[in-house]
């Protein structure tokens, strides 16, 4: 394929999905070491809300108040599932229930008795994203990458979430030490002085950050594929979490790069016109994968010694 | 009991001691665990804590180390709180308290010992790696240094622990439930290595449940069911009395009897 | 306009919803209970979400073979199909690797959420229109919906009631106790398929009203919100069938009178308003009560501690014990007890001796097993047996500052 092609309408979209896919799958490491993977489950489902709120309250799509508030979101929605796991003795899974399905139904209900005809809000696309429209079109080939006037018009979505990966990557690259020694071994971890609780909710509001920077791209629920099957797959694959992240992050490029390949392009191949969800394939890629590495992967069954020494 | 054997103020024994905990209760929802409990760890000592199963003994070691919240008390450490005085203790926690199948490997579980000096981002150094083998070698694990931990047995984890705390290079080890389900060779690994620590001035609290190695292995107690019941050396609070009303009628007599057989 | 809603006369069809809501509540509530006491309410958030792709697939076969693609029935069929396939993923990725049920969990609702848009874009291309009806599973609709199609919800919603109501013992005693169940003979594995079937038949009843992403609530949400009320898990069933029916009814009534009002958001929202209240107000375990527990039990234990420090002549530490002492009477702002504090220090101290003499006694083991350092003495033993203790403690002494 020519640059002509190649850099206006597939570049900026793959890039994006890449970005967000490893944005998404560093945090989504801790969370599945940690047993959290669902947290990101019901962070993803609480930006609907967030974003409605702040649409409400700003009465604009704009980037910044929407991502606030998405974050706000997902920042009142841990709170609420701790306390009613704290407060009310319930068990996390129950909690987190109760809360993202009341937020995400909140949100429905307050889009619905919104007018955003004339703005482009709706269920689906906050569902899915629509990661095929963020083209470039001022490009007209490589040579635009070094075009000061073509640059000026990248959607807005690339360099967001380029600062979205690296934040993300700065996070986890300097809390690397305390974030590995306390999701190994909490209490240990607090005897050596590390704030535990503080360090917890510092890896929600990275993953929030990651799922609000990505949602736009790829939708609220295709996102949660993102932070959990690349990390499960690598945790397949290797016994040592460097190497894990490491793989992880492959697999997520992996699921990023074929899934928008394959769904702009296999219907084409197949004799079909359209092509189908470039974001509903990542999800399903990156299952392909986990499903790969858990039927083949070096690492896939459980090493532990028998709990009787 | 007269006050006259006692040559130090209340607060010279506090600043004294390795760890002095003043009126410590911890509660799981409506029941007191650990009930207003003093204990004043002696310096160069061995000191086991001993009582019946569910009488606190872990629970008190984790508040006084701030692992979990206590509902009242405090707990100084060389005479300062604990915030101040972290890098001077070293706590073994029960092995069975993390996941094993964590994808790492033993040397980095010993490294972890580390994460004070470490910081951040600060390098691993030869020397910092010399330590690290240097303490797997005290434990006789230096052959599995490149081991996942998935794939230790029981003793061998637990000697991993100790491992990571020897690394810390502390002046206070604490040690909860170290001999629970480990196979004799790692027993006597572990304990040659609490008398080494103990000989080289270091103080060792280990929560301990086998009142049959207690005589051999420490030389003090500190007796708990939910309250302090005795705490002394271990000719003078290890006694069948003591035993008695810190076991109840949980201890079966041929069992304090033998014990004060075994204490002559 | 509401009234004549709730008091179903507002068609025929509307009433039908209604009543399928309600009844989709209370088996939903029901079954949700079982789930929840087993520790695994989210396994519903993956079985929903996987009923995506079946739609979806059914849909596109029914057209293939000449036929209108949104019958319902066979949309359901092609729901259930693809959601038992995800939660055989979920068994098979928990037990035969490393994976945590949760990451399983979080694996499967994804890729099969994602799998399902990808064919739903598919569909969109196969021809102009057909589609807007599978849109309505993602969040339900009642809007516009046939009368066969009310009819089969309220059908199944009753079915599955009847199987909740057949099954329940046994699947009690397995929510409650599953190693105790099984050695009674209970054929545990089977008794838990059973309950994910009902889960799974709940998840395709309820599609069409409330929508798959939601209806996870609805097997959550009255379950959590019964837990409040009562520690007895039957009670704990029959409170979250009544929280969950009466959530489906309100919210399908109130839907069915204000068309811009969803029926899912607003089942949803009705049953969470049901969880709030008894979050905050439940005596059992709500959180006003846990709260007036607790710093009752904070108060007892300090004053007990400080009594104690008092009369052993050692200095208090802690502020708030002081505080709480001064408060009582007992003692004055610097530490001194006044006569009062005097007289209760002495009977804590008496008090602990005699529990140290019942403690170290075999006779007594019962009676000592109630040993928390707060508890009364006298509500455990006879004054007789106090009696008999305080003899062999000796006379009681005056505790002198």
């Amino acid at each position: 394929m020519s640059g002509a092609d190649f850099v206006p309408l597939s570049l900026t979209p793959l890039l994006i999905g890449i970005f967000a896919a490893i944005a998404c799958a560093l945090p989504g490491n801790f969370l599945v070491l940690r047993r959290q993977a669902l947290i990101g489950d019901a962070i993803s489902h609480v930006v609907l809300p967030g974003i409605v709120v702040a649409f409400l309250l700003t009465g604009m799509i704009a980037a910044w108040p929407m991502m606030l508030g998405a974050a706000g979101a997902a920042l009142v929605a841990v709170a609420l599932i701790e306390a009613i796991r704290r407060l009310g003795r319930i068990e996390p899974g129950a909690a987190m229930g109760v809360i993202f399905t009341t937020m995400f139904a909140g949100g429905v209900l307050l889009l619905e008795q919104t007018d955003t005809s004339s703005v482009h809000l709706d269920v689906e696309h906050a569902l899915y994203g629509n990661l095929e429209s963020l083209i470039w079109l001022d490009a007209t080939g490589w040579s635009s990458l070094l075009d000061p006037q073509a640059l000026a018009y990248l959607p807005p979505e690339l360099p967001r979430m380029a600062v979205t990966l690296l934040v993300v990557s700065l996070f986890t690259w300097l809390l690397w030490r305390p974030l590995k020694l306390s999701t190994f071994d909490e209490g240990f971890a607090r005897t050596m002085g590390v704030r535990t609780g503080l360090l917890g909710l510092a890896l929600v509001v990275m993953a929030a950050l990651a799922a609000v920077a990505a949602f736009d791209a790829v939708g609220s629920i295709i996102v949660i594929a993102m932070f959990i099957c690349p990390p499960a797959a690598a945790r397949l694959m290797s016994n040592r979490l460097e190497a894990q992240i490491c793989w992880s992050i492959v697999f997520a490029t992996l699921s990023a790069v074929l899934g928008y390949v394959i769904a702009g392009y296999g219907p084409l191949w197949l004799g079909l016109e359209d092509a189908v969800s470039a974001a509903g394939m990542i999800a399903t890629v990156s299952g392909l994968i986990l499903g790969v590495t858990a039927v083949a992967g070096p690492c896939r069954t459980r090493s532990g010694a028998p709990s009787e020494g | 009991m007269l006050d006259l054997v006692r040559t130090r103020s209340p607060e010279e024994e506090i600043v004294a001691s390795p760890m002095a905990i003043r009126g410590l209760t911890v509660s799981y929802g409506q029941k007191p665990a650990v009930f207003s409990v003093d204990m004043t760890v002696q310096p160069g000592a061995m000191t086991a804590i001993i009582g019946p199963n569910g009488a606190g003994k872990s629970t008190l070691l984790k508040a006084a180390l701030g692992v979990i919240k206590p509902l009242s008390g405090r707990v100084t450490v060389y005479g300062k709180p604990l915030a101040a005085q972290r890098a001077r203790i070293a706590y073994v926690p029960q092995r069975a308290s993390v996941d094993w199948d964590f994808p790492t490997r033993v040397r980095d579980v010993v490294i972890m010992g580390l994460y004070r000096e470490l910081g951040l981002l600060r390098r691993v150094k030869p020397r910092h790696v010399e330590r690290t083998m240097d303490c797997l070698a005290r434990v006789g694990m230096t052959d599995f240094a490149d081991r996942q931990i998935g794939q230790l047995s029981g003793g061998q984890q637990q000697r991993v622990f100790l491992a990571r705390a020897l690394a810390q290079e502390a002046d206070l080890y604490l040690l909860d439930e170290p001999f629970a389900g480990v196979d004799a060779a790692t027993e006597k690994a572990i304990i040659g290595v609490l008398k080494a620590l103990k000989d080289e001035g270091k103080t060792v609290v280990a929560v301990h449940h086998d009142l049959a190695t207690v005589v051999d292995y420490f030389d003090r107690v500190f007796l708990i069911n939910t309250r302090k019941v005795a705490e002394g050396s271990v000719g003078d609070a290890f006694t069948a009395e003591t035993l008695q009303a810190a076991y109840g009628g949980r201890l079966a007599t041929a069992q304090i009897d033998q014990i004060s057989r075994a204490l002559g | 306009m509401l009234w004549q809603a709730l008091t179903l006369q507002l068609g025929y069809n509307a009433t039908l919803v209604a009543l399928g809501a309600a009844l989709l509540g209370v088996s939903s509530g029901v079954t949700g209970t079982f789930l929840f006491l087993r520790k695994r309410a989210l396994v519903s958030d993956a079985i929903s979400h996987a009923t995506l792709p079946g739609v979806a697939l059914a849909f596109m076969v029914m057209v293939a073979l000449g036929g209108e693609g949104r019958n319902l029935p066979g949309l359901l069929v092609g729901s259930a199909l693809s959601a038992w396939a995800g939660l055989l993923c979920v068994t098979w990725l928990t037990r035969h690797t490393r994976l945590a049920e949760d990451a399983a969990i979080g694996a499967v609702l994804s890729v099969f959420f994602g799998l399902g848009v990808v064919l739903l874009t598919v569909i969109q291309t196969m021809g102009t229109g057909k589609q807007a009806g599978l849109e309505g599973f993602l969040l339900g609709s009642t809007a516009g919906m046939l009368q066969t199609d009310a009819l089969i919800i309220a059908v199944g919603g009753a079915l599955a009631l009847a199987c909740i109501v057949l099954l329940r013992r046994p699947m009690t005693l397995v929510a409650f106790d599953p190693e105790y169940a099984q050695s009674r003979g209970l054929p545990v594995a089977r008794i838990d398929l059973a309950m994910m079937g009902l889960v799974m038949a709940v998840t395709v009843i309820g599609l069409k009203i409330v929508g798959l992403i939601l209806i996870v609530a609805l097997l959550i949400i009255p379950a959590v919100t019964g837990r409040f009320w009562t520690d007895r898990s039957d009670r704990v069933a029959l409170l979250a069938g009544l929280f969950g029916g009466l959530a489906g009814y309100l919210g399908a009534a109130i839907s069915a009178v204000a068309p811009n009002l969803p029926t899912g958001p607003i089942i949803v929202l009705a049953s969470f308003a049901f969880f709030v209240v008894s979050f905050i107000l439940a005596p059992g375990r709500g959180v006003l009560a846990e709260l007036f527990r607790y710093l009752r039990f904070q108060r007892r234990v300090h004053i007990r501690q400080g009594l104690l420090a008092l009369a052993q002549g050692q200095p208090i530490y802690e502020p708030l014990t002081l505080r709480l002492l001064k408060h009582a009477g007992l003692a004055r702002a610097d530490g001194v007890a006044t006569g009062k504090g005097r007289a209760h220090a002495a009977k804590a101290l008496r008090d602990e001796k005699r529990w140290e003499v019942l403690r170290a006694d075999h006779a007594h083991e019962a009676a000592a097993s109630h040993y928390d350092g707060l508890r009364d003495i006298e509500t455990v033993l006879t004054p007789d047996q106090i009696a008999e203790i305080d003899r062999r403690i000796g006379p009681p002494r005056q505790v002198v500052q």
